[in-house]
Order: C-alpha cells, then sequence, then structure tokens
C-alpha cells in the first residue's frame, strides 16, 4: 500500500500539489517512487520557466527508465528545489517532504481538474 | 489476456526472493531483486548469480559439423581450438545480423551454438533452412538445458567450494564437462558482465538444486536482468536490437575481431567485404555526457542542429555520475574528442566522443 496524504492534490499522472494562496508546492507521490525504484537522476526545469497543467516540464529516472513529470497546475516556475537535484534518492525515502518545484499558480480553477486524496487512491493502486 | 511467456525452472525461486518480474524475449524474467544499483555493485565487487535459462541452445552433430557452422557465421570456427568458446555473427546476405552466438566447439562433429532467447526461433529456421548438402543434424535443444551464470571475483572461490575439478585450468572461454555437487553440468568460463566468472547448464531439475545451494548455502546474491544490462553496457558488449540488428552490420559495430574476411565463403562475406573497403557509413561510439542527463536508447545525437546519429544504449554507471552511452553516429564525426549534443526531452545536453572502454575487465587469462 502506498501513502497517500490527507491534505494534498493529486494529479493522475501521480505528482502532487500543495497549495499556499497562489503559490503551489509540486512533487512525485509515494506511489510513483514506488514503481519507478531507485530514482538516480532529476530534472525538473529551470527558474521561470511557464509550466502548463498537465503537460511534462522534467523527469525522474530510475537506473532503468526515465518518466515523464506533469505539471498539476499551469504558471511560472519560482524556484527548482536544488536539494532533489542534487540528491534524487530522497525522493524514494520520503517523497511528500521533498517538491520539485515551486510554482506560482495563473489560474486557481484548474484546481478543480485535480483529485483529492480518495480520488487519488483509486488511481494508486 | 493470457500470456504465453514461458518460465524457466527457477520462477519460483525468483519470486519467493523477491524478484520483480518482466517479460524478456518470451520468457518471465526477474529484472531486479534488491535494486539494480546494489546487484551491479555486488557482482563489480563479490559475486552474483543469474538465471539466464531463457538463452537458446542449438545442438549441430555430423560429418560436416565444422564447415557449416564456418559457412554460418564471421569468425574462424575450423580453426578454433576444441572445448573452447567462439563468438561470432550468422548474417544475411545484405550484412545485417541473425544474431550474435556462442559456439561450444567439443569438436569436429558436435558444436552447440548458444543464442539469444528472443532469436532461438528464427534462428534455428535460418540453420535449418540453409543447411543445403551439409551432412549434419540441427536440434533446438532449448528446452533441454537450463543455465545459470556466477559473475564476480569471488566466483571462483565459490563454484570451486562445490567442485573437484581444477577451475584454474579452465581458462577465459575454456569449457569443461564435470561434477558440481556431484551432479553433470557444462561449465565455461564467460560471461556477459565484463567479470571473471562462469556460465553452467545442466538439466533443469540439476540446475534448480544447484541454484537453491549457491543462495542458500553460499549465500550469493541473486541478480537480475536489470544490472545484466548495465553491466554488460559499462563492459560495452553489444546487445542484439540495440548495437547490431537486423539493420546494423558487425563492421560498423566494430566487431572486427569476431569477423575473418580472409577464410572461406561464409553467409555475408561479400557485403561486409564491400563495407570494409568503402569505410561503413556509421560508427559504434562510446559517449561521455558533459552535462547531466542519461541518454537512453533511441535518443537523437545532434550537430550544429542536424541529426548525426542516435543512442543505442545509455545509463548512468550505477554508483557513479559517470554517465555513458553507446551510440551509431555518421562515421565523419567518430572521431574521439568531438562535441556532440543529445538531444534529451526539451534539452540538447553536451557530450563528447570517446572510446567504449567504460570499465577495464579483469578477467583471469
Amino acid at each position: 500500500m502506498s501513502k497517500i496524504l490527507e491534505n494534498l492534490k493529486y494529479a493522475k499522472s501521480h505528482e502532487w500539489i500543495k497549495v499556499e494562496g497562489n503559490v503551489a508546492y509540486v512533487g512525485i507521490t509515494d506511489f510513483a517512487q514506488h514503481s519507478l525504484g531507485s530514482i538516480v537522476y532529476v530534472e525538473a526545469g529551470n527558474e521561470g520557466d511557464q509550466v502548463e497543467q498537465f503537460v511534462a516540464f522534467g523527469a525522474v529516472e530510475s537506473v532503468k527508465a526515465a518518466s515523464d513529470i506533469l505539471s498539476p497546475i499551469s504558471g511560472t516556475i519560482l524556484e527548482v528545489n536544488q536539494e532533489v537535484i542534487d540528491s534524487p534518492e530522497l525522493l524514494n525515502e520520503n517523497p511528500y517532504d521533498h517538491y520539485l518545484i515551486k510554482v506560482e499558480i495563473t489560474n486557481e480553477e484548474e484546481l478543480m481538474n485535480l483529485l483529492d486524496a480518495v480520488g487519488y487512491a483509486e488511481v494508486a493502486k | 489476456m493470457e500470456n504465453t511467456a514461458k518460465k524457466t525452472i527457477l520462477f519460483e525461486e525468483h519470486l519467493k526472493h523477491g524478484g520483480k518480474i518482466v517479460e524478456f524475449g518470451g520468457f518471465l524474467m526477474p529484472i531486479e531483486y534488491i535494486g539494480i544499483t546494489e546487484e551491479h555493485l555486488v557482482v563489480r565487487e563479490k559475486c552474483g548469480l543469474f538465471d539466464v535459462s531463457h538463452m537458446g541452445e542449438i545442438l549441430i552433430t555430423g560429418l560436416d559439423t565444422l564447415p557449416f557452422i564456418h559457412y554460418l557465421i564471421t569468425n574462424d570456427i575450423i580453426n578454433a581450438p576444441q572445448m573452447k568458446m567462439t563468438y561470432g555473427l550468422m548474417l544475411y546476405p545484405d550484412g545485417g545480423v541473425v544474431d550474435d552466438l556462442m559456439v561450444y566447439k567439443y569438436n569436429d562433429q558436435h558444436c552447440l551454438l548458444v543464442v539469444n532467447a528472443a532469436n532461438t526461433e528464427k534462428d534455428y529456421s535460418w540453420i535449418t533452412a540453409n543447411q543445403g548438402e551439409y551432412d549434419v543434424e540441427i536440434l533446438n535443444q532449448s528446452n533441454v538445458y537450463s543455465q545459470i551464470a556466477l559473475q564476480g571475483p569471488q566466483a571462483v572461490e565459490i563454484l570451486q567450494s562445490l567442485t573437484m575439478y581444477p577451475l584454474d585450468e579452465l581458462k577465459l572461454f575454456d569449457f569443461a564437462e564435470f561434477l558440481i555437487n556431484n551432479k553433470q553440468f557444462i561449465v565455461s568460463r564467460s560471461g556477459y558482465t565484463g567479470e571473471d566468472g562462469f556460465e553452467i547448464y545442466g538439466n533443469h531439475q540439476d540446475v534448480l538444486e544447484l541454484f537453491k545451494i549457491l543462495v542458500e548455502e553460499k549465500n550469493v546474491q541473486l541478480c537480475g536482468l536489470g544490472c545484466r544490462d548495465t553491466l554488460r553496457f559499462e563492459a560495452a558488449m553489444p546487445l542484439y536490437g540495440h548495437e547490431i540488428s537486423q539493420e546494423i552490420d558487425p563492421v560498423s559495430a566494430g566487431l572486427n575481431y569476431a569477423i575473418k574476411l580472409d577464410k572461406e565463403d561464409f553467409i555475408g562475406k561479400d557485403r561486409l567485404v564491400q563495407i570494409k573497403t568503402e569505410g561503413p557509413q556509421r560508427r559504434l561510439v562510446g559517449i561521455e555526457l558533459l552535462d547531466r542527463g542519461i541518454a537512453r536508447s533511441g535518443y537523437e545525437i545532434v550537430m550544429n542542429e542536424q541529426k548525426i546519429g542516435e543512442v543505442t544504449t545509455g545509463y548512468m554507471i550505477p554508483n557513479t555520475n559517470h554517465s555513458y552511452a553507446l551510440a551509431y553516429v555518421a562515421s565523419e564525426y567518430s572521431k574521439i574528442g568531438t562535441e556532440v549534443c543529445i538531444r534529451i526531452r526539451k534539452n540538447l545536453v553536451k557530450a563528447q566522443i570517446r572510446n567504449k572502454k567504460f570499465l577495464n575487465k579483469k578477467y583471469i587469462k
């Protein structure tokens, strides 16, 4: 059973989002890190990049394979979390403690397109 | 949907030991047990055990065994020593590769060909179709043998503890038949990892029993096909479907040591002579990424916004930050030191052509 947190929203493609005002933190879920296995490489765009809801902005990679990460929301990247770029294994240890990007949200209504914990539990099995 | 993939005799053992199962070459095989990185390191530093029972075995016997194989493959089997393995490639007349294989030469009338799992049926048909007047019997014995590979610097010591046969007499690519744990096996000093080690063939029950002893009594770490690929990649060994294929000839792949153009006629020879004379249009090279990224199979190699080649295999070497690739590039760009880019998703990542020697092999010769 993979871990799902109550206070987050989720995309079907296994990213989580935590909203604080007009800023959102984006990461990958426990289900995602578990399916990938040991993560050895993370790419998450650059500060200032525009991201679009459900469009890839980066990738997480295991030894064997690369997997796109889609942004759960449209906006501008305010910050890339250098800590996970430098130590990708943190995503295996606790994926909810380590965001990949911090985004300035351009359209709050898009949050309606995301799943809550109960809805995501249906996808992540 | 019913899965038609085959299981090896060791399938239940893989499940029991936590193997993550995938389909490969028509078989359900473990991709990893404790993680590709950990398993890769175990083989480099100690010893790992692989189930490679999916590999195909084709037995050729009869008066014309040697001339027939000589005609089928690129290497010289007539002058090859007995009880030694010879690597070779079977080609189509246009130089494309049917398969690469190991010939276990027992004597002039008895050879065992070990071929890639996914190609076994195709190879058997190809060999049979080319028999012509050659006086040979061709038998697909893939269902007769199970095969395991014990790989790594400690392999010799572990295997020696189970057999009276003096393993120091078995040099690289030698093979012999002897008793291990009082059962008869075919054993070669070989592998697909760049390490010292052994490939061991036997009947299903004997292999199952030996496998259990190695895991349960000798505590050898089980390793999956995931690290088999990172290991063979680091050792720059070609994999059918990636570095060689029906579309890629072995001269472009740089496998000249296994091609004997001065020997008698063999299938594909005329085309190889032509490629060699004209020079191949593309060449297999090593590439080192200079910026962050991992080059995956199929990614484009770019120079001045033009595609000049394609990655065949690429990895970040486990437990390092060395990101390497094997790739085909147009020959004019294949010189060591040439700076190129690899298209990774939206980015062009800087990289440099280098030799394919990612690893210093430590074979016991």
